[in-house]
């Protein structure tokens, strides 16, 4: 198992080489220049711009840069925001809480809702809970987040006043030390009355929105994964034993279902963090999605490259603990076969 | 008292082009203790027929049975859950394909114990204790390692040994076995037959053994079913069928017996294919293969009568002069 790690994450060298690079240049394709951006519109002088653009090191032939800008991460230095001017890797990990947080939340309500909608879609198949699922699933999945979110939040927050429009917390009510900047955690450990609920009822809406996309995935995917199983011989052999149709869906069919769906919910990933970009600056969430939209207005070239490429490797590392548990739910794998 | 009696049970499936009826009034006898053989070409409705009886066919399936006693019990007023609480426990079934009909992700021993839970109960530790000991009795050697074996650690032999095993669990009265041995490398098969037979005399169960192999009928066997196309065609017993068969099919399917096999050497088969859907004949189902049809088994279809010591299905049923 350990050998498998290791050898996996040997692999990622070569991707990640690749994405250093294609962050360096997608920055640098962008029409602008952080200078530009920096010095607003009425501009500078040539000679300050080109004294500007010098001191960033900007001035330098591309390939230069990039040799500068890969040695630099490999003695851990991942470059300075040019709007802040603090370490990139200290701005990324003080939000990257915030966007876990909800990814997390959105995962949880994903999987809690699409797993059983799958399941009750393909044992009621062709009648109308599968219908009813699998047309939920596609208005789902088709739907444009941004506008989506925008429909949620005028009827849950501006029609029905039921949930806040923005932000992580009742900053008006409770006020503490962010510690590990998971806002759920630190409010539950501040112990003041009512500060968890809040984080709760700020989160629930961004992740019932970041969730649509994958639980619609998920639906679907348990719904083809669970029909594929439910034909097996052994599901057969099950009921033979005279388990009850219960025992034999949920523990029987399930278990092998969910090694497909498991890698579905691995895949999901990446998506995450796309539909994450959107539904953060939607919400004014002050996470990494957000903090990308801004670096790249402001054409930060540092923060968009270490961003992407920290995003990057949070990917391919739970894609990793996707293997690691897809191994774990089947022994065929499990052994190496 | 006999232990299973069917009468007249039909089974049919729905399909673009209406009902296709896979199995078609058969009648079945099994007293405690005795095995009965079903044989029959591919597609003749043996499984489906036995599949019907464990209640295990998928819901579009149209089953009609005039009777339908298991030790006793009428399971046709049974509900679907009393008709389940009997399999595994009354009736067990082990199926042809041991290494697809485990399940994947579960131990081997797990398995077993689901059934020794469902049927026997009792604590973790008694249960375990049971669960070696019918591997044990099935003849897989070093039980406890192979408790916390998966199915794709066993071999086809091993898996088929365990899938006995789960069947055992609940002390049947009666063992369904649906060609067991087909799927097996030939050297496992005949230990695996060994076994079974083993176990149905230790036990004093009733066994169905389902196969297309009349020399495992030859030894096994008192009485014998011949299927063809959904329908009994024959039914005798063992001595009976083997010396004097009646039917036509029959008799093709014996002489394709290695040991009765031509002075050439070569293994006489039957020409052509058991009826599909779309091909049933008119008359009788076997007519447009049978050596000896004439133009009424063309038209008409003949009964199963009862004739001399057995039940034949045929018009011109044969002398077993005629066969040789
Ligand atoms: N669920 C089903 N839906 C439709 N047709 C079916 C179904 N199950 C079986 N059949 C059909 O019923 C017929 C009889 O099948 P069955 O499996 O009983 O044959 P068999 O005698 O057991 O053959 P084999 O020796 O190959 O096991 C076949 O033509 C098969 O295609
Ligand atoms: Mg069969």
């Amino acid at each position: 198992m350990l050998k498998f790690i290791f050898n996996k994450l040997l692999m990622l060298i070569p991707t990640l080489l690749g994405i250093t690079l294609a962050a360096f240049l997608f920055v640098r394709l962008l029409p602008g220049d952080p200078v530009t951006v920096l010095t607003g519109e009425r501009g500078v002088s040539v000679e300050r711009k080109a004294e500007l653009m010098a001191q960033l090191g900007l001035d330098q032939p591309l390939i230069v840069q990039y040799g500068y800008y890969l040695k630099n991460i490999l003695s851990g230095d991942f470059g300075q925001s040019i709007a802040t001017h603090k370490p990139v890797i200290d701005e990324f990990f003080s939000r990257l809480p915030a966007t876990l947080e909800l990814a997390f939340a959105a995962m949880l309500i994903a999987v809690l809702l699409g797993v059983p909608a799958g399941i009750i879609a393909a044992i009621k198949r062709g009648h109308w809970p599968d219908h009813v699922v699998m047309g939920v699933a596609l208005t789902g999945y088709s739907m444009p987040i941004f506008w989506w979110g925008l429909l949620l939040i005028i009827l849950f927050s501006t029609t029905l006043g039921w949930t806040p429009v923005s932000g992580r917390i009742d900053l008006i009510k409770y006020y503490f030390e962010a510690e590990t900047n998971f806002m759920l955690i630190d409010a539950w450990r501040s112990g003041q009355a009512g500060a968890f609920g809040s984080v709760v009822h700020h989160l629930i809406l961004p992740a019932v929105v970041l969730s649509t996309i994958p639980m619609a995935v998920i639906a679907r995917q348990t719904r083809s994964a669970m029909l594929e199983v439910l034909g097996e011989d052994y599901i057969r052999t099950a009921y033979a034993k005279g388990l009850s149709p219960t025992r034999v869906i949920m523990v029987h069919a399930l278990r092998n279902a969910l090694i497909t769906v498991v890698t579905v919910i691995g895949l999901q990933v990446g998506s995450l963090m796309a539909g994450a970009v959107l539904t953060e600056t939607i919400f004014a969430w002050p996470g990494i999605g957000k903090w990308m939209i801004e670096a790249i207005a402001r054409r930060d070239y540092p923060a968009v490259q270490g961003g992407l490429l920290f995003i990057a490797v949070a990917v391919m590392l739970v894609n990793l603990l996707v293997d690691v548990l897809y191994g774990w739910i089947n022994p065929r794998v499990r052994d190496g076969k | 008292m006999s232990l299973l009696s069917v009468r007249n049970l039909s089974v049919a499936f729905p399909t673009q082009n209406g009902w296709f009826q896979a199995v078609e009034g058969i009648n079945l006898t099994v007293n405690p203790n005795e095995i009965l053989a079903i044989v029959g070409e591919s597609g003749s409705g043996k499984s489906v027929a036995m599949l019907a009886l464990m209640n295990l066919l998928p819901p579009q399936a149209r089953i009609t049975c005039d009777e339908l006693v298991l030790d006793g019990k009428n399971l046709l007023q049974l509900t679907a859950t009393e008709r389940r609480r009997l399999n595994g426990g009354t009736v067990a079934m082990i199926f042809q394909e041991p290494m697809t009909s485990l399940n994947p992700c579960f131990t081997v021993g797990y398995q077993i114990d689901e059934a020794v839970k469902t049927h026997v109960g009792g604590g973790r530790k008694e249960r375990k204790e049971q669960v070696l000991s019918l591997l044990e009795s099935v003849g897989i050697p070093d039980p406890a390692r192979r408790y916390d074996a998966y199915p794709h650690q066993m071999s086809g032999g091993m898996s088929q040994r365990a899938m006995i095993a789960m069947a055992l669990a609940g002390q049947p009265k009666l063992l369904i076995a649906d060609e067991p041995t087909t799927a097996l490398d030939v050297t496992v098969q005949a230990q695996i037959l060994e076994l079974l037979l083993k176990l149905q005399q230790q036990f004093q169960m009733g066994l169905i053994l389902i196969t297309h192999d009349m020399g495992v009928v030859a030894e096994t066997a008192q009485q014998v079913v011949v299927q063809y196309a959904g329908q009994q065609v024959e039914k005798n017993s063992a001595y009976e069928l083997f010396n004097h068969p009646h039917h036509p099919y029959t008799a093709a399917l014996l002489s394709a017996l290695p040991e009765r096999a031509l002075p050439t050497g070569l293994l006489p088969t039957i020409p052509g294919l058991v009826p599909g859907q779309h091909n049933r004949p008119q008359g009788c189902l076997f007519a447009p293969r049978c050596a000896y049809q004439q133009a009424r088994c063309q038209t008409e279809v003949p009964a199963l009568a009862q004739q001399q010591q057995g039940w034949i299905r045929c018009f011109y049923p044969l002398e077993t002069e005629t066969m040789l």
